[in-house]
């Protein structure tokens, strides 16, 4: 089937509410992006490579303003310099119909840093922790005494209904990487809907999704399971839809190409595609819901999705000012900036909401960074979250950081005076540490 | 090179250490200026941590670097923006030729009265402000102010820095007497006359950093075109940091008449008395303030005809603003522009050598630019559904300087007699009765994320923090 050309580009825009047009961003952009008149600071979009020299300098925080847009529809310059204010972010439908609008026939999506997560595509079956001996013995099977109560298998070999069938109504890159070159390396945004059919979900939760087809031996394709990238109440608030963060298997563990099934059928999906799903899945890897509970969040690439989720429901709650949030920790890490998801979204996200860690493995010029070694970084801030039972911890994302992950953990215990050993095995038995890796 | 050395006495990019004599000349210069801030720097902030910016490196990434430090330990240092290897002089008589490195011998006096004039500004205000910091509306303000002084300091390193490197002896002694001048001392006053009066409130603090800083960041462009690369490349980094001093002032202004709206439309009155005694300050003073700042501003620009612009421009000292942006011959002879000029009472246009009016020019390009940020303000006001708008007086309006000098001139451009001056200068510029309403207004607040009553909090914290951030700690 053809594709329809859908582009969609992150928008660099400035707020001309805030902009105090003081010109150190146009002074400071290296290709010339940033033009003005007599009354406001604007961005061309065309011309805007997203290098962010302009963020630091600017005095106002109004240049770091961001919109997800269809290509053809960014907004001008011309246009741009009549604003008084900002305009919203489009709603998901408005993107997914503008993009989807049949302008041309190549299809490619395009979107960068904007609010996908990379969706863990472990290419295992169902729910599919070979769990590594070492996390098993401090990865808690119990949820936080305040998670809300989890619905599973509604749909599976068990259920009444084997499958549910979801309808695409969003899929876009959010990866930096893939943009350029033509490559395919690179992770997508898929929003599905359910319509009017139940299915109910929590973050830390996911689905398994049932590529079509057979395999090579003439059997249907067994289900892979993704983590949701949404909270529990839709990708867009009041919707019945849930997002994934998918990244294209391209090679096998031993670095052997083979396009992974299931991941390239889902980075593939057009918006209005259908596809199988079984789920949900999930009873312990639950956040807590009570006031003041903190989350450390500790992931590597498309292990993000879950935190996403997380990090998304709290930063509703407390849009809604009725919800008494406590500390977000993020330890994120990816081979680099342009290979990490959200990695636009997040850096906007408020200092006072979440404490953002990122470590990048393969950043050039830099020497290699990995959560761990963050982790120790904050170790003074670590070492009293460890030993308040209001703080959980959750760790997502590819096995071989699991040993590294706990080794810190460890290291950072002992700094404080505790043996790891009972320290992890409370947190165990209080569902208090988790880990979903593959 | 763009990286700083900061395990030197005076951090810098500039490899101070590969000049030994240089070195020795601002290591000596260094007590004196730590003994100036120490006497005259703002009061009662030895121990305070503050939550201040500091250059790393001059790059976008590394110069805003935050951390909480007592000012007293703020890293003033010596950095220029990186240099293009074979910039060209861009404008003037020398027009196509190499950037100088060092001062030609025919321009030292002239480029020495610029250094100085610049440099005698950074000082000023720090002694002007010094106050302040007694009254900080809120932490959030205190740290905002305490930013602006440290990076007034660094200013005046950058200039010095200039002075010592070119000037020789010469530039030692104008250094020194940086620090001697006092703002608004009789006998030995700073330079410029916007830069002796005082900053009693912080309303006059914010139009203060909202008017004259613009001011500021004008004569900063302008010289950032100098043909003296070392000036161009050390005033283009200064721009970066006088960024943040016009947002405190277009914030703080605007964050005043936030607040003064809501009271407006939660008391649904325009009275000034009423308002008064709701303990904010009522838009007609706020517009009498901003008479008096945007006029004593742009006197600073100096006489409307002036033949040392025509030969600082000439000269390939000073450009005009965005000089690189324009498409002329950048060379103007034989050009025109036009001036006010006071003719029998009455205030007429007329045609004069563009090269003549170059100090004409830049209060013109100021002007444009002042006005847009009042239209912002204007859009606050708006949005509270308030019938008013503030709005820059006629640039003829309450001059000194030029041939404008001592006319009367209304704000609306109608020139008045003695009389109705002074029959209606109450009306038009703060009164001793509306500074001393506003600075019975000033308290200080202490408790983070509080603000006082006559000004709103802002919209977001600095550096992405909470506004209730602990932005300064008092030990």
């Amino acid at each position: 089937m053809d594709m329809s050309e859908t582009i969609v580009i992150k928008q660099h825009l400035i707020d001309p509410e805030i902009c105090i047009r003081c010109n150190t961003c146009e002074a400071t952009c290296p290709v010339g992006a940033v033009t003005h008149d007599d009354r406001n600071y604007v961005v061309d979009a065309d011309k805007c490579n997203h290098c962010m020299a302009c963020v630091p300098p600017c005095p106002t925080g109004s240049i770091d303003n961001w919109r997800q847009m269809p290509k053809v529809k960014a907004y001008s310059v011309a246009e741009q310099l009549t604003w008084d204010v900002l305009p919203g972010e489009l709603p998901p439908e408005a993107l997914v119909e503008s993009v989807c609008e049949p302008t041309a026939n190549a299809s490619q999506v395009d979107s960068l840093t904007e609010a996908v997560t990379d969706p863990q595509t472990s290419s295992l079956v169902a729910p599919a922790n070979a769990a590594a001996p070492k996390h098993e013995s401090f990865s808690a099977t119990l949820p936080p005494w305040s998670a809300a109560h989890a619905y599973t298998n509604l749909y599976g070999p068990k259920a009444a209904d084997k499958t549910i069938t979801a309808t695409v109504t969003g899929n876009v890159r959010v990866t930096e990487v893939g943009k350029l070159g033509n490559s395919d390396y690179d992770t997508h945004h898929i929003v599905l809907d359910f319509g009017a059919m139940p299915f109910p979900v929590l973050e830390g939760q996911s689905i398994g999704i049932i590529p079509p087809g057979l395999d090579a031996s003439g059997k249907p394709h067994h289900a892979r399971q993704y983590s949701i990238a949404s909270p529990r109440n839709g990708e867009r608030p009041g919707y019945n839809n849930v997002s994934l963060t998918i990244k294209r298997v391209l090679e096998d563990h031993d670095g052997r190409p083979v396009r992974g099934v299931a991941s390239n059928f889902m980075c593939d999906l057009n918006v209005g595609d259908m596809v199988q799903v079984m789920g949900p899945f999930g009873t312990s890897f639950l956040m807590p819901n009570h006031p003041r509970s903190n989350i450390v969040m500790i992931c590597t690439g498309t292990g993000s999705a879950p935190m996403r989720a997380m990090t998304e429901w709290r930063r509703r709650l407390r849009a809604s000012g009725k919800f008494e949030g406590g500390k977000l920790m993020l330890f994120f890490g990816a081979r680099s900036k342009e290979e990490l998801p959200y990695f636009g979204p997040l850096t906007s996200l408020p200092k006072d909401f979440i404490d953002i860690n990122l470590a990048f493995s393969r950043a050039q010029g830099q020497p290699k960074r990995y959560v761990q070694d963050l982790m120790r970084e904050r170790a003074a801030d670590l070492a009293p979250l460890l030993a308040d039972a209001n703080t959980y911890f959750y760790v997502c994302g590819l096995k071989a950081m699991e040993d590294g992950v706990i080794d810190a953990l460890s290291h950072i215990a002992k700094g404080a005076g505790h043996a790891w050993e009972s320290v992890g095995a409370a947190m165990k038995r209080e569902g208090r540490l988790h880990f979903e890796t593959y | 090179m763009s990286s700083i050395n900061y395990s030197e006495k005076i951090p810098n990019n500039v490899n101070l250490s590969e000049d030994r004599t240089l070195q020795r000349a601002l290591e000596g210069w260094q007590p004196n200026f730590i003994d100036w801030w120490d006497e005259i720097g703002p009061e009662g902030s030895t121990n305070s941590e503050v939550y201040l910016r500091t250059a790393v490196s001059v790059d976008p990434q590394g110069w805003a670097q935050f951390g909480h430090v007592k000012m007293r330990d703020y890293r003033w240092g010596i950095f220029l923006n990186p240099g293009e290897s074979d910039r060209k002089i861009h404008f003037g008589d020398h027009k196509g030729e190499n950037a100088w490195n060092d001062v030609p011998g025919e321009y030292r006096a002239n480029l020495r009265r610029i250094i100085v004039t610049q440099g005698d500004t950074e000082p000023a205000s720090v002694e002007q402000q010094r106050h302040l910091g007694l009254t900080a509306p809120s932490m959030y303000d205190l740290r905002n102010l305490y930013q602006i002084n440290v990076e007034e300091g660094r200013h005046l390193w950058a200039m010095v820095y200039l002075l010592h490197k070119h000037f020789g002896r010469d530039g030692r002694e104008e250094a020194e007497a940086l620090l001697e001048r006092r703002s608004g001392d009789a006998d030995n006053p700073r330079i410029l006359g916007a830069f002796n009066e005082a900053t009693p409130d912080w309303l006059s603090f914010f139009m203060f950093t909202y008017f004259t800083d613009r001011d500021g960041k004008f004569q900063l462009c302008a010289l950032a075109e100098s043909a003296f690369d070392p000036l161009a490349r050390t005033t283009k980094f200064m721009l970066t940091e006088e960024a943040h001093h016009m947002f405190v002032g277009e914030s703080g202004v605007s964050r005043v008449i936030q607040r003064t709206c809501q009271v407006m439309n939660e008391l649904k009155t325009d009275d000034p008395a009423k308002l008064r005694a709701a303990g904010v300050i009522d838009l007609p003073t706020i517009q009498r303030y901003l008479n008096f700042h945007f006029s004593v501003t742009i006197d600073l620009f100096g006489a409307d005809e002036s033949s040392n612009a025509a030969t600082f421009y000439s000269s390939g000292l000073k450009g005009r603003y965005e000089e690189g942006k324009r498409v002329d011959d950048h060379q103007l002879r034989g050009q025109t522009y036009t001036v006010l000029e006071n003719k029998g009472g009455q205030l007429v246009e007329k045609q004069v050598p563009m090269l003549n009016a170059l100090n004409e020019v830049l209060r013109d390009d100021y002007i444009k630019d002042s006005i847009a940020g009042v239209e912002r303000w204007n859009k606050v006001i708006e949005k509270n559904g308030i019938p008013f708008r503030l709005k820059t007086p006629h640039k003829a309006f309450h001059r000194n300087i030029g041939s404008l000098a001592g006319l009367k001139v209304s704000p609306d451009g109608k020139v008045v007699t003695d009389s109705e001056w002074n029959f209606m200068k109450d009306q038009w510029l703060a009164t001793d009765a509306d500074r001393a309403y506003v600075a019975g207004l000033m308290g200080r607040v202490v408790d983070a994320g509080k603000f006082a009553n006559w000004i709103a909090p802002p919209v977001m914290g600095i550096n992405r923090q909470a506004v209730d951030f602990d932005y300064v700690r008092f030990n």
